[in-house]
């Protein structure tokens, strides 16, 4: 293993700054380790060697535009549903096995001004539907912490990258947890921004009204620094804020002396293993010990967000899926008698098995005479659900809590059990559901010496606050 | 037994908005591009891409709803209705479900019964779909160019009684749209489609019989047709003791008959939902008041000023209203001449003639105005009216100054044209006799001869006064 990619994002920009090594040295680096590595942790799905060396090569020559941003000329990489120009972008699905989008994401595109290398495209569960990585049509991707057990997902790829350091950082999508659980069980920082923040132009959906792009990083820095890139109104998404973003690292390092941090007892019931509590408790203690002040808050609204959660999700998916339909582009199937066949045999073949669970879900929420009991039910709970959290915020200035009930867990020990399995978003989805932002930062370890997650959740736009409660939990006892 | 039936129709219009690109994304919508030229990744529904909603479509739907006497919704939002088809890249189309932009409206018609309002149940703006062209040798093909061209849906109550207000219905309600400037309402290029919704019930019922509904009719022409037909079919299968089925119906061109297309039960359930991508659509009434005061006056206002004002009658003033551009540049000539019949026959019998799709007239409208004048003063007459506005048409310019320069003003002195008079009964001896064995032909042709002595500057009348004089003598 390469030095070069033990270091931060931070300490790149700095010795690419002073030339201590090249872009080029840089990202041959993490070529050599994702070549090393990911025959077994399986986090990428495309390399593009050559394109990043080329991208890598114009940094060193100064050809870059944005070589003043403290993310030119270092390597990352981008979860497979961010379309990428002339790269494969496939949602880890044989629906898109071989698509290849005539545009960039706009998420991409601010990185690629800002001189970023493109290292390649992330696995993920198959559209991002999923809490193990799994759900990918190609292949299954294995925690590098321990490769017997699942890295998380849906952005399992992008997480596993960073832990296995095959990347300095990636960026992952956030629907219902899918940045911050697989962060969490990797060990690493992940970021789920307010919605709207970030623009979700080239992002293929899953559920629009939820789904939102953030980086996952070594560090509660780095994560800011990139966050900092990929941030900003975008007149390509109506849904995009228009507002004057700060600058997160700013006030990073002011600490968290005075704050009120709430405790949410709904988030630490029966379903949160011991051993996630327990650190996550110990990580509230040392809060206090920052100067820190713990607050009860209650949000009894959470019972049902995650029942809200796969309605809406999966009533939103079902639609937004439903251009996959084998005519235009992505997979047809061989043999057809007519049109109708033709749409189902296609997308009966292309999409896997979870994919089309949620597909037949989302489109029972939304029929004729169940819209009422299930979709329009599930609207008035996100309204609750926000309400609980304004009211949350009244009280403390971020909430601490769990990612994810238990640590990461072994591969194929859940896949049988869908209903298990959605349990796990229990702590994460409400999130989602009223549109805050999240960051995900490893709190202690627990069973089998895995890394367990706690997140900070804040108010609308309140990013900067929680990478300072962040950075202030990281480095604290340095 | 006929007779003991009525019928009762709501009408579907959808309009084809004229604004310069598509409903959700930056393509251009002119017509009759090449196939899958203006497209992009949005109109063609790639994955990730998000829909930016046209301010212009909104401002237009505002239009259209104002102009019909719609209430304007200070808050409306945009649904997916989701289906698959070929033509629609999405697999749905982006609509208006519960809470359209305008709704409540009316219209007013006139037909031999009299004037009748027709209500506006709603409008709503929503996008086109693509289209499929068949072809036996490559098979179906998809051209994207129409997907996204913004439309709205108006919708009418079930108020209209027979297919002669239908068209009413639709004559005036492309009118007030032309007049809003919206929408060219081409029918051939689809730009101005019709649904009919019809059942049929005996007089005096209260209750609405079973409807059928018969889509995209393209011409108000088998809009009738179809009423006709449908409306004596439904009553034969319930003179036949059967029922009415609810279903889709296709109206052939060919043989003026409908044909069921698919019934209630296999109709698709579009699961219909806010679009999560889209933001609802919010006007205050200061935005809507703005829209207002852009609207111009509406046909009707017009009319009356035209029968009232200007005298015109009003078959002369529908022939002018017929055309918004006819409209606009009559107003603009009557500005300067106080001969405002003279104005609206010249435009009607030359200019309109002169024009073939579109109105164009290269006459500036003050030139014009100074020619109807010429001729209201009787300066020059009408066939020198005629050959003065094919060279102005050819190359515009004031007519008073060629008139004056060519000596073209016409001959009212009576001594004058009473000799031509003279010479020509002298000159035409045989005429003059064939016109008193009763041939009229032969009177016509000597006010031609004494029209040719003059150069055909004589004014018509006198001379044709005088000539009857001195022959009858």
């Amino acid at each position: 293993m390469s030095e070069l990619t033990e270091k931060t994002v931070y300490e790149h920009a700095e010795a690419l700054r002073k030339k201590e090594y090249s872009s080029v040295q840089l990202t041959q680096a993490y070529l050599d380790q994702i070549e090393a590595e990911d025959k077994t942790v399986g986090a990428y799905l495309t390399v593009t060697a050559e394109k990043a060396l080329e991208s890598a090569k114009a940094f060193d020559e100064g050809k870059y535009s944005g070589s003043d941003s403290p993310l030119a000329g270092i390597p990352c990489g981008i979860k497979d549903n961010m379309c990428t120009k002339g790269i494969k972008t496939t949602c880890a699905s044989k629906m898109l096995g071989n698509y290849v989008p005539p545009y960039s994401a706009y998420a991409v595109e601010k990185l690629e001004k800002a001189g970023a290398v493109i290292l390649g495209k992330m696995n993920m569960d198959e559209f991002a539907m999923g809490s193990t990585t799994e759900n990918s049509a190609f292949k299954i991707c294995r925690n590098p912490l321990d490769i017997n057990r699942v890295p998380g997902g849906s952005s399992g790829g992008s997480a596993a990258a960073v832990a296995a350091k095959e990347a300095a950082y990636t960026l992952g999508s956030d629907t219902g947890g899918s940045i911050r659980q697989p962060a969490s069980f990797c060990g690493v920082v992940g970021m789920k921004p307010t919605y709207g923040s970030v623009s979700r132009y080239g992002l293929i959906a899953f559920a629009s009204s939820l789904d939102q792009i953030g980086p996952l990083s070594r560090t509660v820095l780095d994560n800011a620094l990139i966050l900092n890139v990929i941030v900003g109104h975008d007149k390509k998404d109506a849904t995009s804020i228009m507002r004057d973003y700060p600058d997160f690292t700013v006030d990073i390092k002011k600490g968290v002396k005075g704050m009120k941090i709430g405790i949410p007892k709904q988030f630490f019931g029966d379903g949160i293993a011991d051993d996630v509590k327990k650190a996550v408790l110990d990580a509230a203690d040392t809060y206090c010990k920052l100067g820190s002040e713990l607050v009860d808050v209650s949000m009894p609204s959470l019972d049902y967000a995650l029942a809200a959660y796969y309605v809406i999700s999966s009533a939103e998916a079902s639609s937004n899926l439903a251009r996959f339909d084998g005519i235009r582009y992505g997979y047809r199937c061989d043999e057809y008698e007519n049109i109708d066949e033709l749409y189902k045999k296609s997308r009966s073949e292309g999409f896997g098995a979870e994919v089309k669970r949620r597909i037949m879900l989302g489109t029972f929420a939304l029929s004729s005479g169940y819209y009422d009991a299930y979709y329009k039910k599930a609207l008035q709970v996100r309204s609750l659900v926000r309400k609980d959290f304004d009211d949350a915020f009244e009280k403390c200035d971020f909430i601490i809590s769990p990612v994810a009930p238990t640590v990461a867990y072994k591969i194929g020990e859940k896949s049988g059990d869908s209903l298990q399995m959605y349990m796990g978003d229990i702590c994460s989805v409400p999130i989602n559901i009223a549109g805050v932002p999240a960051l995900s930062l490893p709190c202690g370890t627990g069973e089998g010496g895995m890394p367990v997650g706690m997140q900070l959740i804040g108010p609308e736009f309140s990013e900067g606050l929680l990478y300072r409660a962040g950075f202030a939990f990281e480095n604290a006892g340095k | 037994m006929i007779k003991d039936y009525e019928m009762v129709i709501g009408l579907e219009v959808h309009v084809e908005l004229k604004t310069e690109t598509k409903i959700f994304c930056s393509c251009s919508t002119a017509y009759g591009a090449a196939p899958n030229t203006h497209v992009c990744p949005v109109c063609m529904g790639l994955p990730g891409v998000l829909p930016v909603l046209n301010g212009k479509v909104v401002e237009y739907a505002v239009k259209a709803g104002l102009a019909t006497n719609c209430k304007i919704a200070n808050y409306s939002k945009q649904d997916r209705k989701n289906y698959f088809y070929p033509d629609l890249p999405k697999a749905y189309q982006i609509s208006q479900y519960d809470i359209p932009l305008c709704k409540d409206g009316y219209i007013t018609i006139k037909t031999s019964e009299g004037t009748k309002n027709i209500g506006i149940t709603r409008i709503h703006i929503e996008e086109d779909a693509g289209k499929l062209i068949h072809d036996f040798r490559y098979g179906t093909m998809i051209d994207c160019n129409r997907c996204g061209i913004p439309l709205i849906e108006i919708v009418s109550e079930p108020d209209i009684r027979s297919s002669e207000e239908a068209n009413a219905y639709l004559e005036k309600l492309r009118s007030i749209i032309l007049y809003t400037g919206i929408s060219d309402c081409k029918n051939n290029e689809g730009a101005f489609r019709c649904d009919v919704n019809l059942s049929v019930r005996k007089k005096g019922q209260e209750k609405f019989g079973t409807r059928t509904e018969m889509k995209n009719i393209n011409s108000f022409h088998y809009v009738v047709q179809a009423i006709e037909y449908e409306y004596r079919r439904q009553i034969d299968v319930l003179e036949a003791g059967e029922e009415v089925v609810q279903e889709t119906r296709k109206f052939d061109q060919d043989s003026g008959k409908t044909y069921a297309m698919r019934t209630k039960e296999n109709a698709n359930d579009y699961r219909y939902f806010p679009d999560p991508d889209l933001p609802p659509i919010e006007l205050t009434p200061e935005d809507i008041e703005k829209i207002k005061s852009e609207i111009g006056e509406m046909p009707d206002a017009k009319k009356l000023k035209f029968t009232t004002t200007f005298g015109l009658s009003e078959s002369d003033s529908d022939m002018i209203l017929s055309d918004p551009n006819i409209a606009k540049y009559f107003e603009e000539v009557v500005k300067n001449t106080s001969y405002f019949k003279i104005a609206a026959n010249v435009l009607i019998a030359d200019v309109m003639r002169m024009n073939k799709d579109e109105f164009v007239c290269p006459v500036a409208p003050e030139n014009m105005a100074k020619l109807v004048t010429l001729f209201g003063e009787q300066v020059i007459n009408s066939s020198t009216v005629k050959k003065l506005l094919k060279r102005m048409w050819e190359e515009d310019f004031d007519p008073a100054l060629v008139v004056e320069k060519e000596g073209l003003a016409q001959i009212n002195d009576r001594e004058i044209l009473s000799a031509v008079v003279e010479d020509v009964l002298k000159a035409n001896e045989k005429l003059v006799n064939d016109y008193h064995r009763g041939k009229e032909k032969a009177f016509e042709a000597l006010i031609g001869n004494a029209m040719g002595r003059t150069g055909g500057k004589a004014n018509p009348v006198i001379i044709t006064e005088i000539l009857k004089d001195k022959i009858n003598q």
